[in-house]
């Protein structure tokens, strides 16, 4: 077994045994879209939304909430406590990079997160005939750049909290803002347009999942901009990352 | 060539200078002490040796290597146990040195390992349920899976109990026995003058004293380690 190998084995092991996070993160999203199905109208047509069900509107909503935790304050708090446990500056006397840390928790977080999206869909599609994405390679590449471009954002609190509780602080300026643009306060439709075009480019990619969902094309310049966070935001934790 | 040599080492961080000029070599074998109060430089200068830090000034030789420039090479050949480094409370002790020893070229067998550190029994328990005294033999353990030439023990026995502070000595004694150098931090005088074959005693930055703790004794007309210490580091200031 290569040693990346055995690290992520390890820490996924770790990880499960405090399982709150990894339920959470595969539930969550499902038991939201119940709740949210269970309440009157949800799921009929509204014209205030344009024909569409509420029901629709909020399932790309709900894939946010499940990116949004693991990647903004999972995996910050995570890295945090190895720093402030000295896990990470251990690790730096070894022949292994810290960095090795980072990726097999981001492998974890995404695996989890992933679970959680493919479990929403199967639900939605089962539940109130929320239709399976249009076009499935589309939304797939758009949901890894969604992924992508979210995690980055959470790797750069993960480089610069020094403690668990600093990196809970530090992920909510992040976290209330992804998760506004992303519709889940308020549903996107219903939002004063220059917030709409906001939440168009900004992680984890809201619009461009929808349009990739029901089939209308999706817009090269959004993925483009998911891209670049994703790029910037990785770079940016790379270079910001300190092991105490 | 001794196994470590310091010349004239300098570390500051902004306008507080944390290490001024310091310089000690140690010989293949030996148990060597890093003897000082907190804040006096020990930690820097041993960070500074693993490559954690760049000394701002002076040289280091660990093992013939530059730590600044060959580190993972260095990582290799030196075992650490950090002060204040914990593990993940649920992880299991077989698999944290199991964990270690993939990190290495040629790992020490773990069974062997757990035996020696008396920690068989605890193989499977997790690292947040276990005592401070077998919490530090799990770090001996750790800083020995690699099958080190210098193994680096920092604070090794603070807030341990005198029983385990005493089982830990015995089994730093067993480590230099299996062939393997020591450089041990303390700022405990009746540890150092148990264990340590020589020992530098840092203040403010500075080495003031170096040699074994019977010339110490002598050289400062005191009857024990601590009396010397005091009176050595008192006159330094």
């Amino acid at each position: 077994m290569s040693t990346f190998t055995k690290i992520t084995a390890t820490e996924a092991k770790v990880f499960l045994r405090s399982p709150f996070m990894a339920i959470a993160g595969v539930l969550l999203p499902t038991v939201l879209l119940l709740a949210i199905g269970a309440i009157p109208g949800m799921t009929e047509p509204s014209e205030k939304a344009g024909g569409y069900r509420f029901i629709d509107a909020w399932v790309p909503s709900l894939v946010v909430i499940a990116l949004a935790m693991l990647a903004l304050q999972s995996i910050p708090a995570a890295v945090a406590t190895y720093r402030e446990q000295g896990v990470l500056r251990r690790l730096a006397t070894t022949p292994v990079h810290p960095a090795n840390l980072l990726v097999a928790q981001l492998a974890i977080h995404v695996a989890v997160a992933l679970a959680g999206i493919a479990l929403l869909l199967g639900a939605a599609d089962i539940a109130y005939d929320v239709p399976l994405p249009k076009h499935p390679l589309v939304f797939l590449l758009t949901l890894l750049l969604g992924v992508v471009s979210t995690f980055s954002l959470g790797l750069i609190t993960a480089s610069i909290a020094s403690t668990a509780k600093s990196a809970g602080a530090l992920a909510m300026i992040l976290f209330i803002p992804i998760m506004f643009f992303g519709g889940v306060y308020l549903p996107r439709p219903l939002m004063p347009a220059v917030l709409q075009r906001i939440g168009d480019y900004v992680p984890p990619g809201s619009q461009p999942l929808q349009d990739a969902w029901v089939g209308t094309g999706v817009q090269p310049l959004q993925l483009a901009a998911l891209a670049a966070f994703a790029v910037l935001g990785t770079a940016l934790a790379a270079r910001l990352f300190r092991w105490e | 060539m001794p196994l470590i040599e310091v010349t004239d080492l300098r570390k500051r961080y902004g306008t507080r200078v944390a290490v001024d000029g310091v310089s000690f070599t140690v010989e293949r074998g030996e148990i060597f002490g890093i003897l000082g109060t907190n804040g006096a430089g020990k930690t820097t200068t041993v960070e500074c040796l693993q490559g954690l830090r760049r000394a701002d000034g002076g040289t280091i030789s660990v093992l013939g290597l530059d730590p600044a420039t060959d580190h993972l090479a260095l990582t290799r050949r030196v075992g650490v146990q950090l002060q204040e480094s914990r593990l993940p409370a649920k992880l299991r002790v077989r698999e944290a040195l199991e964990l270690f020893a993939s990190f290495y070229p040629e790992p020490a067998d773990i069974d062997v390992l757990l035996d020696q550190l008396g920690l068989r029994d605890h193989a499977r328990s997790y690292f947040g349920k276990l005592s401070g005294g077998q919490k530090q033999r799990v770090s001996i353990a750790l800083a020995l899976v690699g099958q080190p030439e210098l193994a680096i023990l920092d604070e090794l026995t603070t807030g341990l109990d005198p029983h385990a502070r005493r089982e830990t000595w015995q089994l730093v004694e067993g480590v230099r026995a299996a062939g393997v150098t020591v450089l041990l931090v303390t700022h405990f005088m009746d540890e150092a003058e148990r264990l340590c074959d020589r020992v530098a005693i840092f203040d403010a930055g500075r080495v003031v004293a170096t040699g074994t703790p019977t010339e110490l004794r002598a050289t400062a007309g005191a009857s024990t380690l601590d009396d010397a210490f005091v009176s050595l580091t008192r006159s330094a200031r």
